[in-house]
């Protein structure tokens, strides 16, 4: 298990410039060529976002473009793993606002232009971990959330940052049954939103976020499972109490506000001491899962004096 | 059982004339037929980007499915007069075979035979408690689903033995409800559906020991 994270030189990461240029020879008809692409990407040239390789990033292969959009837990779209890439593209993307509120110095509902307005796009590939066990490693594209708040500006009372998912229950079928409490929400306390590796991010593979995994604006939070990672935010709220979280509400035993990757801390009804990497095929050898997913270096401080297995 | 059947009907007499003339093997070779089509998926590829996952359960479900269609014969003969008893046995080792096939995956394909998670989710994880004791209740019915079998108990032990399926078929339901996150429709209808059949059971015995 490879577990190392910083000082590779991207070329080390993914062959990018090998894939792009694959991908244009596929879009300008060369078919014959299909065979090579080794089911990584779509046969499409897209916008690039141009986004810089980050030092946060992990060497561990990717999954495909095809995996990571294709197998999601977006419940607003269905609760099959295949549903949000059949249903999610009926959300409107654009335009889109953030209302950015709470205790912040310049609260206001923010354009997404604006909200993107001189942030610089990084790269943050990352291991991905579901609180179902199963995992993938994703070519994020984004922005650290730090830099968003820093641009607001937090005033001293906050304590925790909260967020709300899009309720649009015309375009997100599922919000139109009780399934869970909407609109989904997620939230962080203050210095885990300020940590660099919390990103919010606009796209993937270098291209703009699929609307299945959570566009146009999404959190990323690598070291804790991925339903804390919150898709299509609309709301961002700087408050002083621990905000409420949609899962947590639903069933506070078995989902955490924390919900940090534990593999000594089991879900009430399944075991996280191992997982699945999605992409494996059929005899793929399930994986150790890592404390802190892997991220431990960087984030342990923060719960230092914790007791992870009640602060779980 | 002196109940009366319900009165007779062309209908019902031309089905059963017809279900008669069904062989046995025909349920077994329809039966797997949706193994061979899982298995067609398996090599081309089609169980999508999770596929033990996927594998896993979908024979849980087909499992889970053949058990409530073997629950469902007997209210069927008595509510409607059509008999699918002689199909019973082939339902049920259908769903066993299913059932197996569902444990098997688990354990080789997904946890992959790792003895210490294993041994700790069949005591601490309640789904897996109760889907190991369902399992294990289907076991001697399997053993004892033959005819030499019927003979060397006695219909009576027989039938009490296999009685065991009712927990069975709970047993999985709830195991089904239980493995989901939040409270999904499908794994509730099949709880209800099961707790139906068993229900009608429930009343007809009282029924006919008051009568």
């Amino acid at each position: 298990m490879a577990v190392r994270k910083t000082d590779l030189k991207w070329s080390d990461v993914t062959p990018k410039a090998v894939f792009m240029n694959r991908r244009a020879v596929i879009a300008s008809g060369g078919a014959a060529l299909l065979g090579l692409s080794g089911g990584g990407q779509r046969a499409f040239a897209a916008d690039k976002l141009n986004a810089a390789p980050s030092r946060y990033s992990t060497d561990e292969k990717p999954n495909t473009f095809e995996e990571i959009s294709g197998y999601n837990n977006f419940y607003e779209f269905g609760l099959d793993k295949g549903d949000p890439a059949k249903n999610a593209h009926a959300l409107t993307t654009d335009p889109w606002a953030v209302q950015i509120d709470g205790l912040v110095d310049r609260p206001g509902s923010y354009d997404l232009a604006d909200i993107l307005k001189g942030q610089r796009l990084e790269q943050r590939i990352y291991r991905h971990r579901c609180v179902e066990a199963w995992s993938m490693v994703v070519p994020w594209v984004g922005f650290e959330l730090n830099a968003l708040l820093a641009r607001v500006g937090v005033q001293p009372g906050a304590r925790f940052v909260a967020f709300e998912t899009l309720m649009r229950p015309s375009e997100m079928p599922m919000q139109k049954t009780s399934i869970l409490d909407w609109p989904y929400r997620e939230g962080l306390r203050l210095d885990e939103a300020m940590h660099p590796l919390a990103i919010l991010a606009t796209g993937l593979y270098d291209e703009a976020m699929p609307k299945q995994n959570g566009a146009p604006l999404r959190l990323v939070v690598p070291w804790k499972y991925g339903f804390k990672s919150i898709k299509s935010i609309v709301r961002i709220t700087l408050t002083a109490d621990r905000p409420q979280a949609t899962w947590n509400m639903q069933a506070p035993k078995e989902y955490g506000f924390y919900s940090n990757v534990n593999p000594n801390v089991d879900h009430p009804r399944w075991s996280q001491a191992s997982e699945r990497r999605i992409g494996g095929g059929f005899f793929a050898k399930r994986q150790p899962t890592l404390m802190f997913n892997g991220y431990g270096d960087e984030v342990a401080s923060l719960y230092a004096g914790m007791d992870l297995t009640k602060e779980y | 059982m002196a109940r009366a059947l319900p009165q007779g009907g062309a209908l019902r007499q031309a089905a059963n004339g017809t279900l008669r003339r069904v062989p046995v093997w025909l349920v077994y070779a329809l039966g797997a037929m949706p193994a061979l089509w899982l298995l067609w998926l398996i090599v081309s590829n089609g169980l999508g980007f999770d596929p033990v996952k996927e594998l896993e359960h979908r024979v849980g479900k087909l499992g889970l499915q053949f058990i409530v269609a073997g629950l469902a014969i007997t209210p069927l003969r008595k509510l409607t007069g059509i008999s699918l008893l002689r199909f019973r046995r082939a339902v049920g080792l259908l769903a066993f075979g299913y059932v197996a096939l569902h444990l098997s995956v688990w354990l080789f394909l997904d946890i992959q035979l790792r003895w210490a998670e294993i041994g700790k989710d069949i005591v601490k994880r309640p789904y897996i408690t109760v889907g190991m004791l369902g399992f294990a209740a289907l076991v001697p019915l399997a053993l004892t689903s033959n005819d030499l079998a019927l003979r060397k108990m006695g219909a009576r032990a027989w039938q009490r033995l296999h009685r065991l399926v009712y927990f069975a078929a709970l047993a999985g339901a709830v195991h089904y409800v239980l493995v989901v996150k939040a409270w999904p429709p499908e794994p509730l209808v099949y709880l209800g559906v099961v707790a139906g059949l068993l229900a009608l059971r429930l009343r007809w015995r009282r029924r006919h020991a008051v009568a």
